[in-house]
């Protein structure tokens, strides 16, 4: 059995609108490993959410996929299935048992008018018929203690619980059908860091026991090194780099990831003065030609403002620039 | 020594009534006992979690309410909740950034049109538009002809948080209340803001006070933290001393929980993501407990952290805490 979980091949997914469209993803590549955590990094506007929705096939008009494939090997699959064609019919067969979702807001994600325990009874029965409501019960508190919560908490509405707690309950429900793969957008971003760094924890600890593949996108680069094993980052609807967290932390290859990395200042290093990215991220309805970053990159040079760059292996890393294009090897000197 | 405060809050505390339904009322104890000073060329950071009661000390600075007790102080002077004139001058030298920029400029209106208000209503007597267009260059908006006549959504969250910033500085103000300046801008504008900000505090001897929930961003800005939890302040003191040699329990929960990359990514490539176990949440400020308001998360609680607030207790360097475990009961009573 193949090591990759999930691969995006050239995946675009364009806003369709009067008077042109936008693509918010454009020629997305990556593989997920299984049992990995992969983080996606990027600023507002970056395609992240995007990409995210495109991946759980939970996009709505005017989003539309209009290129690539999202190959997907769950466990006791033979043949990857690609989700892109998929209807909603045949993507139900595959939703919380093989893919699940962890939204931003977990009061939009949740039910307002049932109880907790009624929405895990609910997902447990739909996945497996033969589950009496006892056993559903059963199964909902070993959910809800994986994540820390009690059986009391089962029985309240979500709006009775903080924000903490009604993330935690979303993750537990994510995993109640045993899914190979969890997507994550920006989970802790509404919760404050000591409560973050819980929920995170307990994420990485359940990682470690049941083995699921984590696709995690949030703004918050510093936090992905530290969790990720992994990490993407994109810039207007590109990744332009890929590599272990490590090499984003010590070696980024793109100026954007430079930039982006030097963008937080240290909490126990020496302080220096830190600069940010000049400019601001591109309108995707007006990007620059050539590379979008071209405009805010402090090492531009000739072939950036014509040319797209295209990512291409640099050492174990990925990397979309012409800085590192092997053609140009000459110029990286310079 | 410092120079005697430009604003300060003395030993306030903020109650408010909630109504909830049946006509049942509710008190939010929503600050206790706070006392912070601000001075001029210099920055304070107020460091919390989300309903520590930062915002609601902010609000005090700027007269939007009248504490239940203690007193605000503007040189010394006491102030209460004003109207009028007399609030306008009190404005033309306390103005605050907030946290939205999107919410905070008229979006019907002009960059210019949110500059010249400002001026106009503070009774600007020079020439309005050469003013204007100084206010843009100080903070970076240049070529200044390319921002004065845009819209507040033809400009990036970055952008429009300069304009807030120059906004407040038509006034030429003595201090200036951030709160949560950047918290919603994208990442690679956030230094820049906090630069500007630097600048504006060592060249002009702006009093700063930066609240923030990052305390990453307070130790780039500020000379001097105050951690606050629940409506108490905890800890405070020189920046350094604060991250690397925290006091208060709570404070090294938080330096804990904070994403900090260099402390983790080890060299083979394994990241070890530091757990943390799981400490609750902080209480509602409707019920709060007594005494020191962690002690049902605190590790090292003792009895008396139940029933009664700590005395302060202070180095030599202006590090403090309240936390029992360096009051002696002797001090103590």
């Amino acid at each position: 059995m193949s090591d990759d979980l999930l691969e995006v091949r050239g995946l675009t997914v364009e806003y369709v609108a009067e008077g042109g469209s936008v693509r918010a993803c454009d020629d997305v590549s990556f593989t997920v490993r299984r049992g990995e955590i992969l983080g996606v990094a990027g600023e507002s506007g970056s395609g992240k959410s995007t990409l995210i929705t495109a991946l759980t096939r939970l996009e709505r008009p005017p989003a539309v996929t209009t290129a690539g494939q999202i190959l997907f090997r769950p466990h006791g699959v033979a043949e990857p299935i690609d989700l892109v064609p998929l209807t909603e019919k045949q993507l139900r067969k595959h939703r919380w048992r093989d893919l699940a979702i962890v939204m931003q807001s977990a009061m939009n994600a949740l039910n307002p008018v049932l109880r907790l325990g009624a929405q895990f009874t609910d997902v447990l029965r739909h996945h497996d018929r033969g589950l009496g409501r006892a056993g559903a019960e059963r199964r909902t508190e070993e959910l809800l203690s994986l994540v820390g919560l009690t059986a009391a908490q089962a029985r309240s509405y979500p709006h009775e619980l903080s924000g903490g707690t009604r993330q935690r309950a979303t993750i537990a429900l994510a995993l109640a059908c045993g899914a190979d793969l969890v997507v994550m957008d920006e989970p802790t971003t509404a919760v404050d860091v000591v409560m973050q760094r819980q929920i995170l924890a307990n994420v990485l600890r359940l990682r470690d026991e049941l083995g699921f593949a984590v696709v995690l996108v949030t703004h918050d680069l510093s936090l992905l090194v530290e969790l990720a094993d992994r990490i993407a980052i994109m810039y207007a609807g590109k990744i332009v780099e890929v590599g272990t967290a490590h090499d984003i932390y010590h070696r980024p290859s793109h100026p954007y990831t430079a930039g982006l990395r030097a963008s937080f200042p240290p909490l126990h290093a020496p302080v220096e003065r830190l600069h940010g990215i000049p400019g601001t991220p591109p309108d995707l309805r007006r990007l620059p030609s050539g590379c979008a970053f071209h405009p805010r990159c402090p090492k531009r040079f000739e072939p950036c403002d014509s040319v797209v760059p295209r990512l291409s292996a640099v050492g174990d890393q990925e990397v979309a620039c012409h800085l590192h294009s092997h053609d140009r090897s000459e110029v990286v000197d310079a | 020594m410092p120079d005697p405060a430009v604003l300060e809050a003395v030993d306030v505390s903020m109650r408010f009534t909630v109504r909830g339904g049946l006509g049942r009322t509710a008190t939010v104890r929503a600050l206790e006992h706070v006392s912070l000073r601000l001075h001029r060329g210099r920055t304070v950071a107020l460091v919390g979690e989300s309903g520590s009661g930062k915002t609601t000390l902010a609000r005090l600075f700027a007269l939007m309410y009248q504490p239940t007790s203690g007193e605000i102080r503007l040189r010394g002077e006491p102030v209460g909740v004003r109207r009028g004139s007399t609030a306008r001058a009190y404005y033309s030298e306390v103005q605050m950034v907030l946290q939205d920029p999107f919410a905070s400029l008229n979006p019907m209106h002009t960059v210019r049109h949110n500059l010249r208000r400002a001026l106009r209503l503070h009774h600007f007597d020079g020439d309005l538009e050469e003013r204007m267009h100084e206010l843009l260059r100080r903070v970076s908006l240049t070529p200044t002809q390319d921002f004065i006549g845009k819209l507040p959504h033809e400009l990036s969250g970055g952008q429009r948080q300069r304009v807030s910033i120059a906004r407040a500085l038509a006034v030429a103000p003595k201090v200036l209340l951030g709160d949560e300046p950047i918290s919603m801008l994208d990442v690679s504008m956030r230094l820049d803001l906090l630069n500007l900000l630097a600048s504006l505090r060592d060249e002009e001897g702006l009093a700063l006070l930066y609240i923030t929930h990052d305390i990453a961003s307070a130790r780039y800005l500020a000379e001097e933290i105050c951690v606050m939890y629940a409506g108490q302040l905890v800890e405070g003191g020189p920046a350094e001393q604060v991250i690397q040699n925290p006091q208060h329990p709570y404070t090294k929960l938080l330096l804990e929980a904070s994403p900090d990359p260099a402390r983790t990514v080890s060299a083979a490539g394994q990241s070890s993501f530091l757990p943390i176990a799981d400490a609750g949440e902080p209480p509602s400020l409707i019920d709060p407990p007594g005494g020191c308001r962690f002690h049902p998360r605190c590790p090292v609680a003792k009895a008396e952290c139940r029933t009664a607030f700590p005395a302060r207790t202070s180095a030599a360097d202006g590090h403090w805490t309240n936390c029992w475990l360096y009051t002696s009961e002797s001090e103590a009573s």
